[in-house]
């Protein structure tokens, strides 16, 4: 799990994953969101049906899908928190954008 | 003929990657005239090493240190010299629409922005695209929880956030010591850091150690290591490891030598094994290749300028062979100036006049490198790993499937796609591609060299049909999407 440091810039977003309130900071990616908020777990894997999270954080390994104000199979390190975005974690399907 | 072929390109050149290769190149190369644009798929400049160094949440200075605060001094470079800066631009592709016109130089650029996809024209394309974490394929490592190193250096520099709970470190190579002290400086504790150097690895270094002693990361690197050492446990000479839980990470397994299993309880385990080059859009652009074997990658081949294989394109940095920041930061002006000198704006004499002290940083920033890549070199058990592990996270591919495959006659890289899927995800092989390829090697008793990697094609990152929806289609953009 990821804690925030005390001493950091940044103003507060709230945002929802699965209908619940969640907080995070402005700058944050959705993938680093989802952390702070102890969900270490956003999808399952189309194969065997393992659960994923964030990997890498850089746009390479495709284990942040999330489903991002009804769009599904985004990248969750690669988009931004914004207020009032809703953020599903998702099962099977895996192909971005899609 | 189109119009738009006609017309002129949209910018003389095109720099795709913001970490310090790209920013250093843009910066000379629109400072000395060139219509440049810089583009990465980044909301921010920087790079890795530099991420978030205009918009960190973390105001403490010491924390992320004086090398990363280096970065924004390239930052004002870049902002003086007019180069059009697009961050959130994905490159997908860069080809030549049109090889039957010799006398046409440009090249076709296909890259996503704010959700769209559009056509650049250029007449040169630097690539500086930098470094991707070594996978480090052990049993359990797609388990929720377990990350890689720089991903979790990410979250720090770009949200503040660090791990709590129970936190081990594992792997080798300098960013893992950098991560952790960066961590004791942010007050962050940690567990243990199991430490996989092979034993071997430091007589092999030994005869390296005296350009090292001479490098500028003696000091710092030394320093940073005992800071480390004193504060947190660490266990040398880890040779087994694995990570278990049921849908999340409980526990971390190892074992050194020839000693018995220890388990730690774990929330968070951070795995690093170093960084290879980021090669897929120069592997898809139809750049040459060749096997490092000492820093066990491959890479694409450049000369001293950086030029690839392919007329047109250039590539400077980590992308190139892993060398450093500094190193990147040199490289990517050497390579601009050969840019000047191609596009006609200064003669080779000057070009080589004017590299002169670049070519002097650069040698100074890559001493003791050697030693370092040798030192910190993964071990055979972790690059090519036992049946039960994933090497493929996408298709859930194990190294005993990809084993079973040579045995059938799958006789590199390539063929394991199709005897297996292995590397058809959405990754295109950016985290299987390594091992596959020592796994395979290893297999068959030859050389990586001899079982070669992945040919790649664009899109080098998956398009949607929204985004394609966008696009103008001009016969020559039709034809750089899908010439390949
Ligand atoms: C996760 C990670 C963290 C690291 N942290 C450190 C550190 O703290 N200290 C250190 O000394 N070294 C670090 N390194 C090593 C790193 O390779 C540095 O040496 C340095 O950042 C290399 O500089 P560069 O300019 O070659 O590339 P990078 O800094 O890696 O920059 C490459 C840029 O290219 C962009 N890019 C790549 N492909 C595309 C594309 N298709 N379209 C658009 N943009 C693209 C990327 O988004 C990236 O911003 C890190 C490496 C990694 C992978
Ligand atoms: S965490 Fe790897 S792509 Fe997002």
């Amino acid at each position: 799990m990821f804690r925030r440091l005390p001493d950091i810039a940044g103003d507060r977003v709230s945002f929802t994953i699965d209908g619940r309130p969640a907080e995070a900071r402005s700058g944050d990616s959705v993938a680093a969101a989802l952390l702070a908020n102890g969900v270490a777990a956003c999808r399952n894997t189309p194969v065997s049906g393992a659960a994923r999270g964030p990997y890498c954080m850089m746009g390479v390994c495709f284990d942040c899908l999330v489903t991002i104000d009804g769009t599904g199979n985004r990248q969750g390190c690669q988009v931004r928190v914004a207020p009032g975005m809703a953020v599903e974690t998702q099962d099977g399907k895996r192909e971005a954008g899609r | 003929m189109s119009d738009r072929a006609m017309s002129a390109p949209d910018f003389d050149l095109a720099v795709i990657g913001s970490g310090p290769a790209g920013l250093a190149a843009a910066a000379l190369a629109a400072g000395r005239g060139l219509s440049t644009v810089l583009l990465d798929e980044q909301p921010e400049a920087g790079g890795q090493i530099y991420r978030a160094i205009t918009d960190t949440p973390v105001r403490d200075r010491r924390v992320l240190g004086p090398d990363y605060w280096h970065g924004a001094e390239l930052l004002g470079p870049l902002r003086d010299s007019g180069a059009a800066h697009w961050p959130g631009s994905t490159v997908w592709s860069v080809a030549r629409p049109r090889e039957d016109r010799p006398g046409d130089r440009r090249l076709q650029i296909g890259l996503s922005r704010d959700g769209a996809a559009r056509m650049l024209s250029v007449r040169h394309v630097l690539m500086a695209t930098g470094a991707l974490e070594r996978p480090f394929p052990i049993p359990g490592w797609t388990l929720p929880g377990v990350l890689g190193a720089g991903a979790a250096q990410i979250l720090l520099k770009t949200s503040g956030l660090v791990p709590s709970g129970r936190v081990v470190l594992a792997g080798t190579g300098p960013l893992l010591w950098l991560l952790a002290w960066q961590y004791l400086r942010a007050g962050a504790a940690l567990d243990a850091i199991l430490d996989t150097t092979p034993r071997a690895n430091w007589r092999a270094a030994l005869p390296l150690l005296p350009a090292f002693l001479r490098s500028p990361y003696l000091g710092k690197g030394a320093k940073l290591l005992l800071e480390v050492r004193r504060k947190v446990k660490v266990v040398d000479g880890v040779t087994e490891l694995r990570a278990e839980g049921e849908g999340k990470l409980a526990a971390v397994v190892y074992r050194r030598g020839d000693g018995a299993e220890q388990r730690i309880a774990a929330d968070t385990l951070l795995l690093h094994h170093g960084v290879v080059p980021n090669l897929n859009l120069a592997n898809a652009t139809g750049c040459a290749q060749q096997w490092d074997e000492t820093q066990r990658c491959w890479r694409p081949t450049t000369d001293s300028w950086g030029a690839t294989s392919v007329e047109g394109v250039s590539l400077a940095g980590d992308g190139a062979g892993i060398g450093g920041a500094l190193a990147a930061e040199q490289a990517g002006r050497i390579a601009a100036l050969d840019v000047l000198h191609r596009l006609g704006r200064i003669d080779r004499a000057a070009r080589d006049r004017a590299a002169v002290p670049h070519r002097e940083a650069l040698e100074r920033a890559l001493r003791g490198r050697q030693f370092l890549d040798t030192l910190y070199r993964p071990a055979d058990v972790f690059r090519a790993p036992a049946d039960d592990t994933i090497v493929c996270r996408c298709e859930e591919i194990t190294a005993g499937a990809v084993r079973e495959a040579v045995r059938l006659g799958c006789s590199g890289p390539n063929q394991a796609k199709s005897f297996l899927r292995c590397g058809m995800g959405p990754c295109q092989g950016r985290l299987c591609g390594p091992t596959v390829t020592e796994v395979i090697a290893a297999e068959r008793g030859v050389s990586p060299a001899e079982v070669g990697y992945y040919r790649l094609r664009p899109p080098v990152k998956p398009i949607t049909l929204a985004e394609l929806a966008a696009l103008p289609k001009t016969e020559a953009d039709i034809d750089a999407v899908l010439k390949h």
